[in-house]
């Protein structure tokens, strides 16, 4: 099945899927500043380090916001790419939407187990005017999904503006050393650390998964996998990347490009129960008994916690039994949430409220809000 | 030449030690197998159809029905049935009728699928812990929706569709009265009430004694329109254009004259003793933007408060077909699979025209998405739904839900003797004979399709609580949940599942 990745490993030598197993976890941290204020990587790492025991080796990553300032009216596009060949193609593919304003290979440390990491590539995008008749959000979705169609020799880290996702198979704290993430400051910060239990562990393969302007971190199975990606063929998504985290990213996609709050995305992916939706009274009633019905397909079902980082803010979200953990901490102006407390507690040891998400409730934090975060 | 060259199918053994001599084998046969003379049984069991039912009802075990194995001689490739059914042709110079669905052995793509549990990654969820909900809504969806507030106070702009609710994704197949009797449409009429599912009124009207049933009605409008009016189709939750049926493609039907005593005449609005004929295609949809007439006809009749549904049979072009009704205004696809029931139908239509469920709605389904129109309607499946993993299976293939008939009726009795063009039913549920129609209590039938339904609901829930879901919406189209056994690729790939040892 997997075949097509061998060429790309070399199984003796390189970390990968099937090779270690570690009876764990996956890890998810996320922290933003709801002043702006920037916050350097290495604090996401920290968290992270601690949770080392909740991955196995088979992928990490993190994505920062606000880290391009000097660049922040273009798209980003971090791109992956297996050899010069699939670059040379990639690049075919931009053009055809964008502008490439600059281009750089992403600074990396090519040492121990990554000196033959794939090539990391970042484009500064501004798009066509030729284009202009599909929206620009239409735009990224197009190009992505026929970049990632050529997966595994090339896929889309991430192609939002202000913002870089930065991944790759390896413990998240040798990510962050291989990306030199402690050289960025962000205002808000996610990372994963990755433990995959049911798809190939490859570099496009690691969270965070991203599209447009949203990122989002995964610990989970989701077992609706199959029937959400039914539901988003219908709207020309494709799924390519073979892992269920991939409709996460363009669930949400799809539905922000509906007007959805991110409050409603909360309520499609973790629905009120039938009997709890019974005991609601109008008009309350009628608007999530119409989102159960329309968007149905892309109810998330089995464990799961997730955060997903977007422009200006953060998402928390656990399944609707609570069977994947999530804990969210205050300090100030930060707003830490984690897998586990412990890592809170290595980066701000005496936050000053410390939960667990309730599942099915959503924590969404947003910068310059006069609260840190609400409860959907 | 002797009188006739068919050999007789089943031999009926009477135990004399055992016999009382009741006569209940002789009070219960609807065929006239077993009479009483004299002190002295006579046994005409050329006539036995192996329905079972003398068998049954014996009160000592004394009867015993066989197949006549004596005869003929073994040919590969003249079967016996083909045989019989040549030399029953030869001599009556008719096309052989004959009931419920197709009973040759061609692939049964549900017995080469295998379903989906979670271990360790995702824990599997006791569905008696836990809530686990089956609940369906079939009808058209919007595109999407509109809202006003801001984040967290959003309120719904406008209002959806109408819908029908069902308590879990299965419903009772269509089945006219005059098809079947008075108290077998009861029966399933108060099971569905109890358990807030649908059943169907069939071809035939609907009779009045099912009125405090019709919030969980659907009402069918077929080629020959019986019983159609307006109260009619303001009776039920949903209306059913009945284009095909999966026993017969492209055929019509036909209840003789004789069948149609005053109760059936009066529900179908026919005068009494004159033939019901359903015409083949109804004559006035030659084609599909006659067929979104008749949609919008019978919206406009009923004020758009009924979501409308059209019936098809699986042919080969189903798919394109599917998406010609979903494209015309059709609120839900209703598509009847080669094994689906009737009471008569030709037993060579029935035999050889058509295709198996399972391949049809993943045709339906993939063509759908493919166009992009998937989500805005609702898909039904029927036609071949044996047990409760059939049912997970379909759904996990595409479909929103799926029809139950033959199964319904076995949970009445029924035994597939197959007889049910006959009227003689002895088991009281393909018959209007009043003597054979009260062995049917509606108020016992319901409670065992009552029952029925209730454990495959269990048996659902305990199924998507072992795959780790715990909502039926996350099954539908979950195509990752099944693989294949014992399938070539081309069929894997027609199903869209992969090989049972491939994982995601």
């Amino acid at each position: 099945m997997f075949s097509e990745y061998r060429e790309f490993y070399d199984y003796d030598n390189d970390i990968c899927e099937g090779k270690v197993r570690i009876p764990s976890g996956c890890a998810i941290a996320g922290l933003i500043n709801r002043e702006s204020k920037k916050v350097k990587g290495d604090t996401i790492a920290k968290m992270m380090a601690v949770m080392h025991e909740r991955s196995n080796g088979l992928g990490g990553g993190f994505a920062a916001y606000g880290i391009y300032p000097e660049h922040n009216t273009d798209y980003a596009f971090h791109l992956l790419f297996m050899d010069d060949q699939s670059k040379k193609e990639v690049e075919a593919i931009l053009v055809k939407g964008f502008r490439i304003e600059d281009q750089q290979e992403i600074p990396v440390r090519r040492v121990g187990a990554h000196r033959n990491a794939p090539l990391v590539w970042r484009y500064f995008c501004s798009p066509l005017d030729k284009e202009r008749e599909i929206t620009e959000e239409d735009l990224l979705l197009k190009t992505t999904m026929r970049i990632n169609r050529m997966a595994p020799r090339a896929s889309v880290m991430s192609c939002g503006k202000n913002l870089g996702v930065f991944k790759g198979v390896g413990y998240p704290e040798e990510i962050a050393e291989f990306y030199r993430i402690d050289e960025y400051q962000g205002y808000s910060w996610i990372g994963h650390g990755r433990f995959p239990t049911n798809t190939p562990g490859w570099w496009g393969g690691a969270h965070p998964f991203s599209l447009g302007e949203t990122a989002v971190v995964h610990n989970g199975e989701l077992s609706s996998y199959g029937a959400n990606k039914s539901f988003l063929e219908n709207y020309g998504y494709e799924l390519s990347l073979r892992t269920d985290t991939e409709v996460l990213a363009y669930a949400i996609h799809y539905l922000r490009s509906q007007g959805f709050s991110w409050d409603l995305v909360s309520k499609v992916f973790a629905p009120p129960h039938w009997v709890e939706h019974e005991r609601m009274e109008e008009p309350e009633r009628e608007l999530y008994g119409a989102l159960r019905r329309v968007y149905a397909g892309l109810l998330m079902n089995g464990p799961f916690s997730i955060i997903v980082a977007f422009s200006g803010g953060l998402m928390a979200l656990n399944d609707r039994l609570k069977l994947r953990p999530l804990v969210a901490g205050e300090a100030g102006a930060n707003l830490f949430l984690a897998s586990e407390e412990a890592a809170i507690r290595r980066v701000c040891p005496q936050p000053e409220n410390l939960w667990s998400l309730k599942g099915g409730e959503a924590l969404i934090s947003r910068v310059e809000e006069e609260s840190a975060c609400h409860v959907a | 030449m002797p009188r006739s060259l068919i050999q007789q199918e089943f031999l009926v053994k009477r135990d004399e030690e055992r016999c009382i001599e009741c006569k209940v084998c002789v009070r219960q046969c609807g065929f006239g197998v077993h009479e009483y003379q004299d002190g002295k049984f006579i046994l005409n069991d050329h006539n036995c159809v192996n329905c079972q039912r003398c068998v049954i009802m014996c009160p000592t075990g004394a009867l015993e029905i066989l197949e006549n194995k004596g005869v003929p001689r073994r040919n590969a490739y003249w079967s016996e049935h083909s045989v019989r059914d040549l030399r029953r042709q030869a001599e009556s110079g008719g096309s052989l009728l004959t009931g419920m669905g197709c009973d040759r052995s061609y692939p049964i793509y549900f017995d080469h699928i295998l379903l989906n549990a979670s271990q360790v990654s995702n824990p599997s969820i006791d569905p008696l812990r836990e809530p686990m909900e089956v609940r369906t809504y079939l009808g058209v969806k919007p595109d999407k929706l509109s809202f006003t507030g801001t984040p967290g106070q959003e309120r719904l702009v406008g209002s959806l569709p109408p819908v029908v609710k069902l308590e879990a994704p299965v419903m009772f197949s269509a089945m006219s009265f005059g098809s079947i009797s008075k108290n077998t449409a009861l029966s399933m009429a108060r099971a569905a009430a109890e358990l807030g599912i649908m059943f169907n009124t069939g071809e035939g009207g609907m009779h009045p004694d099912l009125a405090p049933y019709q919030d969980n009605m659907i009402v069918q409008v077929a080629s020959g329109r019986f019983g159609v009016d307006s109260t009619y189709l303001n009776s039920g939750r949903m209306v059913e254009i009945k284009i095909g049926q999966g026993a017969k493609p492209g055929i019509g039907g036909h209840l003789p004259g004789e069948k149609v005593k005053e109760e059936i005449a009066v529900t179908r609005g026919i005068p009494q003793g004159a033939d019901a004929i359903s015409p083949a295609p109804h004559h006035d949809i030659y084609s599909i933007e006659d067929l979104r007439q008749l949609i919008y006809t019978l919206k406009e009749a009923t004020n758009y408060q009924k979501p409308v549904s059209v019936k098809i049979a699986a042919v080969h072009n189903v798919a394109a077909i599917a998406s010609g009704i979903a494209r015309a205004g059709a609120d839900i696809i209703t598509v009847d699979g080669l094994r689906g029931g009737t009471g008569a139908a030709p037993k060579m239509i029935r035999d050889h025209i058509g295709l198996p469920i399972e391949l049809a709605i993943s045709a339906v389904d993939r063509r759908l998405r493919q166009e992009g129109i998937r989500e805005r309607v609702s898909l039904v499946a029927a036609g071949g739904i044996r047990c409760s993993a059939d049912l997970v299976k379909i759904i996990c293939l595409g479909a929103d839900a799926a029809y139950i008939g033959t199964a319904a009726l076995l949970a009445l009795g029924c035994h597939l003797c197959q007889k049910c063009y006959t009227g003689n039913c002895s088991w009281g549920i393909a018959t209007q004979d009043p003597y054979l129609t009260r062995r049917i209590n509606p108020e016992l039938g319901a409670e065992r399709l009552s029952n029925l339904i209730k454990v495959w609901i269990h048996e659902l829930k305990e199924f998507m609580g072992a795959m780790g879901i715990n909502a039926v919406e996350s099954l539908r189209g979950n195509r990752l949940q099944l693989r294949g056994v014992g399938l070539p690729r081309n069929e894997l790939e027609q199903l869209g599942i992969k090989q049972a040892g491939e994982s995601m």
